[in-house]
């Protein structure tokens, strides 16, 4: 019995600022300090607050250390662990008052938050099968199993009015019964854990996190939809979601939850894992299953579609990591519960990644129809600088950007696609006045260029055109009858591309045409780039009245472009400027302004 | 630790077996907090067995959902260490002695379950001038 847990998280992010070592150091010092039948240390998944990694939070007291460094571990092991004072100069600031030390559900970070798919992220040690039952694990797939018809389940599900997390937002529950409804000697479902968007790792995160949550959601919906055989698609790019993924399947086949007649019913179910090299395009479903196959991850027409003829011909159900974590909790607390979160159309949480200008870069879940602002000032705690808030990218390369006049829009699917936006896997990038739009929607393009599987003409050759008008945008060499040319591909790209990777590649393009069109015109008519970003229509110059004289620029010049003599106004020379603003980096003066 | 699962009630002992151990990363308003002095003077007057008598019974009654059990330094009584708090939400603080560890397990017993403060070892049996 211990009497403290040390909780260190073991996620991606945690892990590379040496987690391990954390956690390795730790236990050294408890021994040493005679606490080792008395603390235990706990390795955990991700617990959002990743801009503040590694993070470690020991319990009972929940007390959050944050960039805790393997040379604080010895204080903390002796103060806090053993005499019980709390180290505040290295605990999460944001914690810390003048009336003492906060709980971590008051801080701004957590308070507007409700963690359902999340609900074991950072709390259990995701390779102990046990913690994840002590928490309530494996609960739903007995009551389903024992109390339950598979079309209870079906109904149970499609009244929570859960929608897919992946990004298309299709009712969970109507695609279980689709393929519940279709008969055949053998069915499939399958885990779509190819998550790629760029900056949107909330699936990477469950993995590594919670894996049991996935598989027993995967055993419940093949109860549901008669299936025996199920199959977790996952990058090979996630090794610690993989490994720990790999431990989870044993475990669960060794307490025979998974394999033959689980809980002593007539329900079989196995689960394999099947890794993708990492092609965008495998996150589609179709492309998706045609790589289980064995076959060069391309997408096919629908229909059919899946829950007719999926993977290797027979009826299949992709669902979304974050999609199937919700499911045990559905089931063990009904669906009125879930219903009663979120908006009329859009239920329960969804885990957002928040990246780009924003302090708390990291994970949060939030319930349906909180506001973007809430998201970012509150939660995200605000833009940092005093930067002025230009607009944020939701959705990825297939998604768009919602401006600063749609800053109080409650976030759920259907608000967003209205404007022009989508939720899709829940990336969420908040971009400020420094950034420039256009390029934005370059910097996606080329993404999407790279990953086109080439199988289609529009998606292929049409997002290259796109990329190449881009850059002529950019580069300033562009008229304005090519801004009319873009706009027009992206619109027969997004008609007649074999699947949702070219329907949804020119997104960035259109909604940033939608509501950014002056700076698109910016680029082209004054060969301008508003807020400072693209290279070639920028140039750096020195305020002859401010400058000093100094020759701190010319020193750190790389170029050597910077000419003048001590205490006279110096000159940047516009052939050999390279454009990196070390110059204006280095000046105390602000005399070097670019324009 | 392998079991295999033939049955819900398999589930449920190992759910119930680990939730002691699981409720201590809980954090809430609700629970009550029993607070072992562990300064200096307090472990040179065995504290320290006191607080681990503490936290393995309140694990072993499976009351970790309802009683925390941590630690705090000195409270400026030491003579009359090993000193405990025991704060229960809504009601007036409640401050043990001389504790050892067959006293905890009667406050554990008595207090902790049964609501009743065992007033012999309180702050309150001394007379402090």
């Amino acid at each position: 019995m211990y009497r403290s847990h040390v909780l260190v998280c073991g996620g991606t992010g945690c892990t590379s600022s040496d987690s391990p070592q954390i956690i390795e150091k730790l236990k050294i010092e408890i021994e040493k300090q005679g606490l080792k039948d008395e603390v235990s240390v706990v390795q955990t998944g991700c617990h959002g607050l990743c801009a503040l990694g590694p993070i470690m939070i020991v319990y009972p007291d929940a007390s959050l250390y944050s960039e805790v460094s393997v040379e604080d571990i010895p204080e903390i092991v002796s103060e806090h662990l053993l005499k019980g004072r709390v180290v505040t100069r290295l605990l999460y600031q944001e914690t810390v008052t003048s009336s003492g030390i906060k709980s971590l559900a008051d801080t701004d970070f957590y308070k507007k938050q409700h963690r359902i798919a999340l609900r074991n992220c950072g709390i259990i040690n995701p390779e102990i099968i046990e913690e994840y039952i002590g928490t309530g694990g494996y609960a739903a797939l007995g009551k389903v199993l024992t109390e339950m018809t598979p079309e209870e389940v079906i109904q149970s599900i499609l009244d929570s009015g859960l929608r897919g997390r992946g990004g298309g937002g299709f009712p969970t529950g109507l695609k279980w019964r689709l393929a519940s409804q279709n008969d055949a000697d053998q069915k499939y479902v399958c885990c779509n854990a190819d998550e790629g968007d760029p900056g949107a790792f909330m699936d990477r995160s469950i993995l590594e996190g919670d894996p049991h949550t996935v598989l027993e959601a995967m055993a419940i919906a093949g109860y549901a939809i008669g299936a025996s055989q199920g199959y977790i698609y996952v990058r090979a790019e996630y090794p610690i979601a993989v490994e720990r993924l790999k431990i989870a399947i044993n475990q669960a086949r060794e307490m025979e939850l998974l394999g033959d007649h689980i809980f002593g019913t007539d329900f079989s179910f196995d689960i394999d894992l099947r890794l993708g090299a990492g092609a965008f395009v495998c996150g589609e479903e179709t492309a998706l299953m045609t790589s289980i196959e064995g076959n060069r991850g391309e997408p096919r027409p629908r229909p059919p579609f899946p829950a007719q003829k999926g993977l290797f011909g027979k009826p299949t159900i992709l669902n979304n990591v974050e999609t199937l974590a919700n499911i045990p909790q559905i089931i063990l607390n009904g669906a009125d519960w879930f219903a009663s979160m979120g908006t009329e159309k859009s239920k329960g949480t969804k885990v957002f990644a928040l990246g780009g200008k924003v302090r708390h870069t990291g994970l949060v879940e939030i319930p349906m129809g909180t506001t973007l602002r809430e998201v970012i000032e509150e939660i995200g705690g605000g833009i940092p600088g005093g930067k002025k808030f230009k607009a944020a990218q939701t959705g990825g390369p297939s998604g768009g950007c919602i401006p600063a006049e749609h800053f109080d829009i409650p976030i759920d699917y259907d608000n967003l696609i209205s404007i022009g936006s989508m939720m899709g896997s829940g990336g969420l990038i908040v971009l400020d006045e420094d950034d420039c739009m256009v390029d934005i929607a370059k910097f996606f393009l080329e993404f999407t260029v790279e990953e086109s599987c080439g199988k289609c003409t529009p998606c292929r050759v049409g997002t290259k055109r796109m990329l190449e008008m881009l850059e002529k945008i950019t580069n300033g060499q562009a008229t304005m009858e090519d801004l009319d040319k873009l706009e027009e591909l992206c619109h027969y790209i997004k008609q007649n591309s074999l699947c949702g990777l070219g329907q949804t590649a020119p997104n960035p393009v259109l909604s940033t045409l939608h509501f950014f069109r002056d700076e698109y015109e910016a680029h082209i008519q004054e060969k301008r780039c508003p807020a400072g970003v693209c290279k070639a229509l920028l140039f750096y110059h020195i305020d002859a009245e401010k400058c000093k004289g100094c020759t701190l620029c010319a020193k750190n010049c790389p170029a050597e472009a910077i000419a003048g003599s001590v205490k006279q106004p110096h000159i940047i020379d516009l052939q050999k400027c390279i454009k990196c603003g070390a110059c204006m980096e280095k000046c105390k003066f602000d005399a070097i302004y670019k324009q | 630790m392998v079991t295999n699962m033939k049955s819900l009630e398999e589930l449920k002992a190992i759910r119930e077996k680990m939730q002691s151990q699981i409720g201590l990363r809980a954090e809430g308003d609700t629970q009550t907090r029993v607070v072992v002095g562990m300064a200096t003077c307090g472990i040179a007057s065995g504290a320290r067995p006191v607080l681990t008598a503490f936290s393995t019974l309140v694990q072993e009654k499976n009351l970790t959902d309802k009683v925390s059990v941590t630690q705090t330094g000195c409270i400026g009584l030491c003579q009359y260490e090993p000193i405990v708090e025991v704060m229960e939400p809504g009601k007036e603080k409640v401050t043990y002695i001389k504790m050892d560890a067959e006293k905890v397990a009667e406050v554990v017993e008595r207090h902790l379950i049964g609501g009743h403060v065992v007033e012999a070892y309180t702050l309150n049996s001394v007379d402090i001038k």
